[in-house]
């Protein structure tokens, strides 16, 4: 239960994130752009829009991140701060087309 | 195909593991199948109506409603877990010596049954949705290749499926004297990795701090995708890149319930025999 509280005292909070700090597309399964390149030792903000009409699942073992997002939806998904270095992602639902990688320079 | 099944063995596999287990564990229990079952159709049924919603639970707190869903989800999956094995410590030695009585009757053990519901339920539920939008994306999608694709879907689910049972066979063979231990100890073993996923998805939302990220990485030495790294991560909450956050979550659960347990056996009446 007191997990739960944590959880519902920290929604206001949440609400006030800024803006995403990069975007990625999902059209035709595939991302766009399929690689990114970001700070590292920071932590970022991602959108992932998916302008398909199918869900789909943003998905890295890499960054320790899975997310469904929604056919016409998007998501938001923090990431990092990250050791420099290539991390790649694939989209699960459609794992021969979707992929992508996050490069942390 | 290959792929397709891959994805929904993994999605079953978790769900299918706990049914597994829970059945073996209760199967002296009074009744304990019928909630088992009751729990399965409540979780198929529910995975329809949240795979429905996806959308709406995604966009609710700022996009990070799925992440708080799952934690909720978990949360509460955990907290059962933690409840039948302090339950189970407790009532172990009465099970045990009536374990070939059928019928037998155990004081609250409705209370047990409906705990197994929830857990069940909850567990079909949150790996059932992201199986239900994976298949509905594919029947949809209009590419062509839709029944190979929904023949692999099959074949991963009939997979999962014959794990849990694997599993659930396999526990009915150890000895009783061992059996409670056994069951016991992969319940509490499941119940600290969903409590170690829940600081994953709180992790992911940034509600919580990484602390340290990864821990340590042993992807190349047994991969999360290798089928090992799927049955650990099932079983025992494997994770090849943890958050320094996860393993307080894990080993936090780990610990508080195994002295739930211990309380809960030596607090429990020695005299049990008919």
């Amino acid at each position: 239960m007191k997990r739960l509280s944590l959880i519902f005292l920290l929604l206001p909070f949440a609400a006030y994130a800024a803006d995403a700090d990069y975007t990625l597309i999902i059209k035709d399964h595939s991302f766009q752009p399929s690689e990114l390149t970001i700070p590292s030792g920071k932590k970022i903000k991602l959108l992932v829009e998916n302008q398909d009409a199918t869900p789909e699942e943003f998905d890295s073992h890499d960054l320790n991140r899975e997310k469904v997002i929604a056919g016409r939806g998007a998501a938001t998904i923090y990431i990092g701060p990250l050791t420099p270095g290539r991390y790649a992602f694939t989209g699960e639902f459609h794992a021969a087309t979707a992929q992508g990688s996050i490069v942390a320079k | 195909m290959f792929a397709t099944a891959i994805i929904v063995f993994r999605e079953v596999l978790e769900a299918s593991i706990i049914i597994g287990i829970l059945t073996a564990a209760t199967r002296s229990i009074h009744g304990s199948k019928r909630w088992l079952a009751a729990g399965l159709v409540a979780g198929l049924v529910g995975s329809g109506l949240v795979a429905a919603s996806t959308d709406v639970i995604g966009s609710l707190a700022s996009g990070i409603g799925q992440e708080i869903f799952n934690t909720i989800v978990l949360g509460i999956a955990v907290l059962m877990l933690a409840w039948h094995n302090i339950w189970m410590a407790s009532h172990g030695a009465a099970l045990a010596a009536n374990a070939r009585l059928v019928g037998s009757a155990i004081r609250d053990g409705n209370s047990e049954c409906s705990v197994l519901f929830v857990i069940v339920g909850l567990a079909v539920l949150r790996e059932g949705s992201e199986t239900v939008l994976f298949l509905y994306g594919i029947a949809t999608s209009g590419e062509g290749g839709q029944s190979s694709m929904l023949l692999g879907g099959m074949v991963g689910m009939l997979l999962g499926i014959v794990v849990g049972y694997t599993i659930f066979a396999g526990l009915l063979r150890v000895p009783m004297r061992w059996f409670f231990s056994a069951t016991g100890i992969l319940v509490l073993l499941l119940a600290a990795g969903m409590a170690s996923q829940a600081a994953h998805f709180l992790i992911q939302a940034d509600l919580l701090p990484s602390l340290a990220s990864p821990l340590w990485d042993t992807s190349a030495l047994l991969p999360e995708s290798g089928l090992t790294g799927i049955l650990l991560h099932s079983l025992i909450g494997y994770d090849s890149r943890p958050a320094g956050m996860q393993i307080i979550f894990y080993l936090t659960a780990l610990i508080v319930i195994f002295i739930g347990m211990k309380w809960a056996a030596r607090s429990q009446p020695t005299t049990v025999r008919k």
